[in-house]
């Protein structure tokens, strides 16, 4: 594996001197290695940023780049190497030190303060202070107000953040990173929960910065993004460093074969789809403020996307059909039969199951194993005389893991110790051990390496051959289209329109989205 | 492709890594703790901790008590609750239990119609006395939502309260043989480990302890995997409320009496067991092996100390910095753990 990898990199790592002009570094990383108990997250890795530039990093999930930008940041040390902020060797025993020395980190998780104003958030740890020692709220507003209108962030400095949605959030993160007026700035996933709109925002402040001479490092799944913003494109696979390239020297082909070393010929897999007869009827659902008016039938061996922006009711839907938050208005048929499903656990005896949105939230099972997150929905169904029926239980665990491969060291290991990818199998282990006959998936492949998106494409696609009858809920345009055989398009709680698989095109679809129809 | 042919199964290395060390450091806390005593004795009094056997004994009679609550107080934790009202309850299904076991040859019982019954019907009404406590904390807190610490505090209170106008705070004495047998020698601690037994293969073994830990680990995820989560954290309160009764019938058959200042504040010793155990307040980690260990240690410090001729008081403030102490080094531990 680790002799592939030195060969494809061979080529890449090399960048010619007369493609970029010899500048000064802002930033360096030379031969970079960090370790954590039992395992070497970073193994002599580069990394080096020019000012006035965009550098975006990528790689699956546990690649290392997340930690490489936590050394960076001050928030990790490294075992060996170096950091050389232009030119001088640094060290930064705190995040404090990092950002002292001017460099600024975006969280991928938010850490905003929801009871705190937005201009308090900003200037925590540092706010203005008047000739008593004490805060100047004034002051502080005005400040505020100057960088969010510099930013061309529409908000009202007075604002509680937690009144905020998470695009929001996400701006005022962004501002507040802006705010330290650091040389190096460091985005990790900024756009994971922003709608077009703001993303385009996005970016224009980061052309702003780039023309100020800042150096942006920019962390993301998204190969679009790479191609809009990047201007050099730095790739880790395994805590390995793999190569530097010019961003208009690639396509997304060669990005992708960089980023898993290997190539992934079709990330969609054509299926020859027989449709079967009508299993789910969903008529006029609603939920009181939420959605309304909901009505589409599901067939056996179908694939429904759901597209739509955050905040759309997609999710709502599911939850609503699984009774989580039952609906307050419709009908739901199954088999041509009315059925009234207000909690999981009815729904899981009808053949339900619902893989949630938010992996941590509502997924996971920290503190357990795997074999223990993988067993809890069929638990009911392993119990005799009272106690569970380990053997057979384990048994079927071990045949999901192998089916889906899922890549543990053992089932008694932690699920927290498993990358994003290897637990969304695991989860999607847990309900098909239900074997259910609708599988909802929401946002199946949120925040996971491109390895393991096409192999749980490639699953989706194989339950549904076999008659499973499927919805999928996206924000991933490409996956939503690449894999349903319909679309159907939400915006602010109502239903758009359904597309069939010829007519939906990511135009069309992100038309309905926004509430054009 | 062939990252997954390397995945090869390791499952015995990983399984006794995991399961190993939680249990083992405690239980070695546990033994120099006794050690140091040892040395103490023979430094200040010139005679044996350990080898008394009489001291030995007396000490696990009186962690029996703390333990039952604390089993209880374990599980309840697990789910992200707590019980503040275990030591209350006790003293309630205490002080009922005690006054359907007076003999009648004592002129001033409670109900003088009621004397000389068999015994089981007081240890029925205790051990219902505490069913009914808890099943009614599980109930508020998962119909109304409001947080277990308040829901159990007004417990506390209120059936601290409850058990002294039962009878005016007048203490209930004079117990039938048969009762105050539930007490006699090794019984406490016969009773306490079998408890602890069933609910250690509970939780590990069954659909009740996979549902508490999921609850404990993610209540949300625990829902939407069709658990039935308010219906189980009743049940789990009862429990918790079912051995806090069990404990009142034992803690009254020991002392021959009933008294409603029975159990004062040992619901912060069995929560202080449990921690010590290694049950962590942020749930869906901990152990009744753990606690039982926890248990031990409270009770070995509190014999150790009386043995050596520590003050009552200084006693107490030793107490409160090693629990302190305790939950740091796990919160460190458990945070080693997560760092990756």
């Amino acid at each position: 594996m680790f002799a592939s990898a030195t060969a494809s990199s061979a080529p890449a790592a090399t960048v010619r001197p007369d493609v970029i002009p010899e500048e000064p570094y802002l930033l360096e990383v030379a031969n970079v290695s960090k370790g954590f108990p039992g395992v070497v997250a970073l193994s002599d890795v580069q990394l080096r940023v020019r000012p006035g530039s965009v550098l975006a990093l990528m790689g699956e999930n546990g690649a290392g780049k997340s930690t490489l930008m936590k050394i960076v940041a001050g928030i990790y040390q490294p075992d060996a190497g170096e950091l050389r902020l232009r030119g001088k060797p640094v060290k930064f025993d705190t995040p404090l030190a990092a950002l002292q020395a001017g460099i600024a980190m975006i969280h991928q998780e938010l850490n905003l303060m929801p009871h705190m104003s937005i201009a308090e958030n900003i200037w925590i740890g540092r706010e203005q202070l008047n000739g008593l020692h004490m805060v100047d709220h004034g002051e502080m507003h005005r400040c505020t107000a100057r960088l969010l209108e510099r930013l061309r962030i529409n908000l009202d400095p007075e604002e509680q953040v937690g009144n905020l949605s998470i695009a929001e959030r996400q701006m005022v993160e962004i501002a507040k990173a802006v705010s330290y007026d650091s040389d190096i700035l460091i985005m990790d996933e900024p756009t994971s929960a922003i709608t077009e709109t703001e993303v385009a925002h996005l970016f224009s402040i980061i052309a702003d910065l780039k023309s100020q001479g800042k150096g942006i490092i920019y962390i993301t799944h998204k190969m679009n993004e790479v191609f809009a913003i990047a201007d050099e494109v730095a790739v880790f696979r395994d805590g390995a460093y793999i190569g530097l390239q010019r961003a208009d020297s690639m396509d997304g082909d060669s990005l992708i074969s960089m980023m898993v070393g290997r190539e992934l010929s079709q990330l969609f897999p054509v299926r020859e789809q027989p449709i079967g007869e009508l299993v789910l009827s969903v008529r006029d659902l609603s939920l009181d403020g939420i959605f309304k008016g909901v009505s589409f039938d599901l067939h056996a061996g179908e694939i429904l996307g759901i597209a739509g922006l955050m905040g759309s009711g997609r999710t709502n839907v599911a939850e609503a059909i699984f009774g989580v938050t039952p609906s307050t208005g419709g009908e739901i048929h199954l088999d041509g039969q009315p059925v009234r499903i207000s909690d999981p656990h009815m729904a899981i005896e009808k053949g339900f199951a619902l893989l949630t949105e938010d992996r941590k939230l509502s997924g996971l099972f920290p503190c357990l194993s795997v074999l223990e997150n993988m067993e809890m929905a069929v638990l009911p169904h392993y119990v005799g005389n009272g106690f569970i029926q380990q053997k057979a239980l384990r048994a079927l665990c071990e045949d999901m893991c192998k089916k889906l491969r899922v890549k543990t060291p053992s089932l008694e290991q932690c699920i927290d110790n498993l990358s994003g990818g290897n637990q969304q199998k695991a989860l999607l282990a847990r309900w098909l051990m239900t074997n259910p006959r609708i599988l909802i998936l929401d946002e199946p492949t949120r925040g996971i390496d491109v390895g393991a998106k096409a192999e749980i494409y490639r699953l989706i696609s194989y339950l549904a051959s076999e008659g499973m009858a499927v919805i999928m809920i996206s924000s991933e345009l490409p996956e939503v289209l690449g894999m349903s055989d319909r679309v159907m398009v939400m915006h602010e709680g109502d239903l758009m329109g359904t597309l069939d698989r010829s007519e939906a095109t990511q135009e069309r679809v992100m038309q309905l989205a926004s509430g054009l129809s | 492709m062939n990252a997954i042919l390397e995945n090869k199964p390791a499952a015995a290395p990983a399984r006794t890594r995991r399961r190993l060390p939680t249990e083992l450091s405690i239980f070695l806390v546990l033994i120099g703790i006794g050690l140091v005593f040892e040395v103490f004795g023979w430094i200040m009094r010139d005679q044996s901790f350990l080898m008394n056997s009489q001291r030995l004994v007396l000490m696990i009679l009186q962690v029996s008590i703390i333990g039952l609550l604390a089993i209880g107080v374990t599980q309840v934790i697990i789910t992200t609750g707590i019980d503040l009202s275990s030591g209350s309850v006790l003293a309630l299904s205490a002080m009922i239990a005690a006054s359907l076991a007076q003999t009648s040859d004592f002129t001033r019982a409670v109900f003088p119609s009621l004397t000389d019954l068999p015994v089981w019907i007081p240890v029925v009404a205790g051990l219902g006395v505490g069913l009914l406590a808890g099943a009614i904390n599980g109930s508020i807190i998962a119909i109304t939502g409001i947080p277990p610490f308040i829901a159990t505090l007004g417990m506390m209170v209120s059936a601290r309260g409850l058990a002294r106008y039962y009878t005016e705070g007048q203490p209930v004495s004079m117990l039938s043989d048969s009762y105050t047998a539930i007490g006699h020698g090794a019984m406490p601690v016969i009773i306490f480990l079998v408890v602890a037994v069933i609910f250690h293969i509970a939780l590990r073994y069954t659909k009740y302890g996979k549902y508490t830990y999921a609850i404990g680990g993610n209540m949300q995820a625990a829902r939407t995997s069709g658990i039935n989560v308010k219906r189980h954290l009743v049940i789990v309160y009862s429990i918790a409320g079912l051995l806090a009764g069990l404990a009142g019938v034992v803690a009254s058959a020991r002392a021959a009496t009933g008294q409603a200042g029975m159990g004062m504040s040992y619901e912060l010793d069995a929560i202080a067991a449990a921690v010590i155990g290694g049950t962590s307040l942020a749930g869906g980690v901990g152990r009744i092996t753990g606690t039982v260990i926890g248990a031990l240690i409270l009770g070995v410090m509190a014999s150790g100390f009386t043995f050596v001729g520590v003050d009552a008081y200084i006693q107490d403030i030793i107490k409160g910095l090693i629990i302190v102490v305790a939950v740091v080094i796990d919160q460190y531990r458990n945070k080693r753990k997560l760092k990756r």
